[in-house]
């Protein structure tokens, strides 16, 4: 085993890659599955022995194939990006034990395995993005998760799903080519992808028209894969219209993992310093994000499907986030994590729980839905744990993040931030409320009168994320720990 | 033999809470008493000071704090939790006990909470249970209720946050003590223990929501959350002078919509507002005998009110749900008990000589006469005049007496009766010998009660009040109004949002608003136009418009950064 430990960055990736065309070669839905779930398992002890190694350790670098930079690839694993493929990993694994029965209800049959190879692909992409260390890995692996979640959201059941892809793919493939032009121009001026070599080349030149442009396009790109308002317009039918599980893999880890790679490059590559002070980044993110905040709450109060509304919802979450990284402060990096982790498990129990109604009722639109708390107990058990993290109700993990919310404005004076953030938090519990209310003093519809509770395949990985938002409402200690010392190497701009 | 204990006592209610849904019978009656007895018995094992700690993010918590005064509000909030479960027994409703418990668990973790966070876990945990409470009696009115309800107190519990996190971030310290309102922080903290308190302009989220819960439900709400509020305040604001107007507010408020309301457990609910205001005054002036009287009246307070609300659950159980002045009457003769427990109770909150109220509350006025506060000394005492006209005579007037209603309902069940005996024989077993309770009061006291002048001013202003009342009946006699209160703005907005939102989301678009205030319902018609599904912000857009956006902000953003 010991021998395997230098090489764990590359496993993180190669295994999921691996996996995907085995997946695809296996032909049938249930090797595909075990072979999936098999690779995402070993990612996230990947990932858990990296993070370990990290925060004790150090900044681990690994040279792609012996290859030295800036020829060669390398990968960077730091606190900041190791919480992230913890993140990733964990919640595509959860997700997988999820997915048997809604995959057998919502997927053509013969295209199980196919699935399977999209997922695991997309993962690969997901977790590739976070531990590169070259800008223009960034790229290719963005490419590689999106391109394989159009066809996952294609794969849903109704027609819209079709739209919606296209949409996303066109949307999706603008931001990637603005962070690749970006990536193009820092090439241009430095000669190098390598991103520790970029920080290093960056400050001499960063006043020259092409690093201004590159920075404009990688920002704006980075914002439109993280669905930053008023750039969310692909997410919304995307999320809503994509099978059960992979609207709840989704809405927990891509735009976070975008979110990411912003940080990443505001933070270390261009420099807290350059971006926010010589450039008005936190204008430039602060304003969307509080329009998002209000935006999407109330886009998502108004919505008939669920889906959709929680996917208005991480509109409004997104916002949440950009704002604490607009702060640009030590304790706005840290919220920005911390709410990236609480928000990913929010989301998956709840597009979780909503996969098991799903498939009990083939609906997830609200008047479809009436009465059936009484029916599925357990499922409605989730939603309120995820519901209440939503809201941010203490003992919930959407209290922590709330509370560094809070706190980072506060450190940097913003009182008035403070109040447009209790204001926005409100308009949640209206959303959420009816949800509640449709599912418990809603008159049940004779339609659903043989509805029980979903297959415990199902529930219980829902019942598990729902949990854990519960857990790390209470022991916070291995977010916060990460988060703040993540927070702290990004603040402190250090090179690789 | 345990002597200490190292562990929230309010977690034996939350376990009670957690086992009651899975038991029937007498095993869950069984539970049910236990928990709250076990409770106690843990309270008083508390010891003084810090007993444990606790990581939670980067702050150490002490979850368990024993001084006297957190003693003090632990016993009662428990002493209350067993009698209201001994009241609810016949309950029906599943959700209501286990909803009680987790409620008045949250009481208890407040009042032993040593820092800010435990504090406001506890309180947060209150306000959900307290919603579940009150849903439970599954009325549709309930439901509204506690709609509002919520908001009102999530609004509270931002604003309480809000302060907190300013507070822990200006002094780097979560303890829980004595604060100043020299900052934007303390300020909010304040602001959100009034919220509670049931304070201006806040005041009115109290009589909306308790009466729409069930006969039971509204004893144990008559209890908690506005005496947390009063301990809070006791302990983080004492001698804040602002209180002492936010208070002499309450207490007139009170008394005056009481007199105008119909509703029997509706006035029992205002003159909530109106008794918390004498605690507010004492907390504001700040004494160690207005503080003693402060925390003494939330004690005495919390047993006649219930009693009250008991006697009136009790009537509107064997009644069959009448809740009106006008529609009640003449129940003395066939509900005798319940009649002379509501009369004790009456005398009691009307501090009669000899009750609990008189021992508890004229500590307060005596305080304030200490200080020279003439004014406030003269408002309490008007104050009292207006308790027994309300409280005192009105309600016990009403429902047991007046005319004869031609309702004949029968006793309540034993374990009913049994309950508000025990907190009858409190009212007067304090009012006689009230050393126990004076025993355990934060500071010690060497105030003598029963003086000769103090029991005849007392008895003479009630005995002009209640002429009073009998000379002016013509005129007390409720009709059917309804009184416009401050909630009017944001109930009557928040209705009209949600009528809005509820219409426009279900497919069936029912009717007109013909009571719909046109600009309110055009400023939410905007909102879903832009908002709603097919709204400019969240329609399905062609890809070329979302485009368009992006290439905006990629425009927008070169300029911003050429600059």
């Amino acid at each position: 085993m010991s021998n395997l430990i230098p090489h764990l960055p590359a496993l993180q990736v190669v295994i999921p890659l691996f996996a995907a065309p085995l997946c695809l070669l296996a032909g049938r839905t249930g090797l595909a599955w075990i072979i999936a779930l098999a690779a995402s398992s070993a990612a996230t002890a990947t990932a858990m022995a990296l993070a370990y190694l990290t925060y004790h350790n150090g900044v681990i670098s690994y040279q792609m194939g012996g290859w030295a930079p800036p020829w060669g690839i390398e990968y960077v694993v730091d606190t900041a990006n190791a919480f992230i493929l913890l993140l990733v990993s964990s919640i595509a694994t959860m997700v997988l034990i999820y997915s048997p029965a809604s995959v057998a209800k919502e997927i053509r049959p013969g295209r199980g395995h196919l699935y399977y190879c999209m997922y695991i692909l997309c993962l690969t992409g997901l977790l590739g993005i976070a531990i590169t260390g070259d800008a223009f890995n960034v790229f290719v692996f963005l490419e590689i998760s999106s391109l394989s979640s159009y066809a996952l959201i294609a794969m849903g059941g109704q027609r819209k799903a079709l739209t919606a892809a296209f949409q996303y793919l066109v949307m999706g493939t603008i931001g990637a080519t603005f962070f690749l032009i970006g990536v193009g121009l820092l090439y241009m001026m430095t000669g190098t992808l390598n991103m520790a070599d970029l920080q290093t080349r960056i400050p001499g030149i960063q006043d020259s028209r092409p690093v201004l442009a590159a920075f404009a396009f990688i920002t704006v790109g980075l914002a439109l894969k993280a669905a930053l308002f008023p750039m969310h317009l692909w997410l919304p039918n995307a999320y809503a219209y994509a099978p059960s599980g992979v609207s709840a893999f989704m809405a927990a880890t891509a735009t976070k993992v975008s979110l990411y790679v912003l940080l990443r490059f505001t933070f270390t590559i261009f420099g807290a310093k350059y971006a926010f002070g010589n450039l008005p980044l936190h204008w430039v993110l602060l304003v969307p994000a509080v329009l998002a905040m209000f935006a999407g709450s109330f886009s998502a109060i108004f919505q008939r499907d669920i889906k959709r509304m929680l996917a208005y919802s991480s509109v409004a979450q997104i916002g949440y986030i950009t704002l604490a990284i607009s702060l640009a402060s030590s304790a706005g990096v840290t919220a920005a994590l911390i709410h990236i982790f609480n928000h990913g498990l929010m989301k998956a129990a709840l597009f979780c729980a909503m996969g098991c109604i799903f498939y009990r009722i083939s609906s997830t639109r609200i008047d479809a839905m009436a009465g059936l708390g009484r029916q599925m107990p357990w499922t409605m058990t989730a939603i309120v744990a995820g519901g209440l993290s939503l809201l941010g109700v203490p003992l919930t993990a959407g209290f922590i993040s709330k509370w560094y919310l809070v706190q980072a404005a506060l450190q940097s004076n913003l009182w008035w931030l403070v109040i447009l953030i209790a204001l926005s938090s409100m308009l949640a519990l209206v959303y959420v409320w009816r949800l509640v209310e449709a599912l418990y003093f809603k008159e049940p519809s004779p339609n659903n009168a043989a509805v029980t509770e979903a297959p415990l395949s199902m529930l219980l990985p829902t019942l598990l994320l729902a949990g854990a938002n519960i857990y790390f409402g209470i022991d916070t200690r291995v977010p916060v720990a990460m988060a703040e010392h993540a927070a702290e190497l990004l603040m402190r701009g250090q090179i690789w | 033999m345990i002597d200490t204990v190292a562990f929230p006592p309010a977690l034996i209610l939350f376990a009670g809470a957690f086992l009651l849904p899975f038991l029937g019978g007498i095993a869950r009656q069984a539970v049910a008493l236990a928990a709250p007895l076990l409770t106690l018995w843990a309270v008083w094992l508390v010891p003084d000071g810090n007993v444990m700690t606790l990581g939670f993010m980067e702050y150490t918590l002490t979850p368990v704090e024993g001084d006297r005064l957190s003693r003090l509000f632990a016993t009662i909030f428990t002493i209350m939790a067993f009698t209201g479960t001994l009241f609810s027994l016949g309950q029906g409703s599943k959700l209501e006990l286990p909803s009680a418990f987790v409620y008045a668990g949250g009481a208890v973790g407040v009042a032993f909470a040593g820092d800010m966070i435990t504090m406001f876990v506890f309180w947060e945990i209150m306000a959900v249970a307290s919603t579940a409470v009150i849903w439970s009696a599954g009325t549709d009115g309930a439901y509204k209720a506690s709609m509002r309800y919520i908001t009102m107190h999530l609004f509270g519990g931002v604003v309480l946050m809000a302060g907190i996190v300013g507070l822990v971030a200006q002094t780097g310290s979560i303890e829980f003590g004595p604060m100043k309102t020299d900052n934007v922080a303390t300020w909010l903290i304040l602001i959100g223990f009034l919220v509670n308190a049931g304070a201006p302009p806040f005041s009115s989220w109290l009589p909306d929501a308790y009466p729409e819960a069930s006969w039971s439900g509204t004893v144990f709400l008559s209890a908690f959350t506005t005496k947390t509020a009063v301990y809070v305040l006791l302990r983080g604001f004492p001698g804040t002078e602002i209180l002492i107007p936010i208070g002499s507010y309450m207490i007139f408020y009170g008394i005056i919509y009481a007199l105008l309301e119909n509703d029997m457990r509706r006035i029992l609910s205002y003159s909530i507002i109106n008794q918390v205001g004498f605690m507010v005054v004492g907390i504001g002036i700040g004494t160690e005998l207005t503080l003693n009287g402060a925390a003494a009246h939330a004690f005495t307070h919390i047993i006649y009110k219930a009693l009250l609300l008991m006697s009136a659950g009790s009537v509107l159980l064997m009644t069959g749900g009448v809740r009106r002045c006008t529609d009640l009457g003449g129940l003395f003769k066939c509900m005798p008990y319940t009649a002379l427990m509501g009369i004790i109770g009456a005398l009691a909150i009307s501090s009669f000589p000899f009750t609990s109220g008189f021992i508890s509350k004229s500590m307060i006025a005596q305080g304030a006469a200490n200080q020279h506060m003439f004014w406030v000394w003269m408002g309490l005492a008007a104050a009292s005049a207006g308790v027994f006209l309300h409280a005192g005579i009105k309600y016990p007037w009403y429902v047991f007496f007046q005319k004869d209603s031609g309702k004949r309902p029968s006793e309540p069940p034993l374990s009913m009766k049994i309950s508000m005996g025990i907190f009858a024989f409190l009212c007067i077993g304090l009012g006689v010998y009230p050393d126990p309770l004076y025993a355990i009061l934060p500071y010690p006291v060497d105030y003598v009660p029963y003086t000769t002048g103090h029991v005849v001013t007392m008895l003479q202003l009630l005995l002009f009040s209640g002429l009073a009342f009998f000379v002016m009946l013509p005129y007390m006699k409720r009709t059917l109004t309804i009184t416009l209160d401050f909630d009017w703005f944001y109930r009557k907005l928040f209705r009209l949002a949600a009528r809005e939102v509820v219409d426009r989301t279900s497919t069936a678009h029912t009717g007109a608003f013909e009571d719909a205030d046109k600009r309110l319902s055009q400023l939410i018609a905007r909102i879903f136009k832009t908002h709603g599904p097919h709204g400019l912000l969240a329609r399905t857009w062609p890809t070329g418009s979302m485009v368009l956006w992006a290439a905006a902000l990629l425009a927008l953003s070169l300029v911003f950064y050429y600059q």
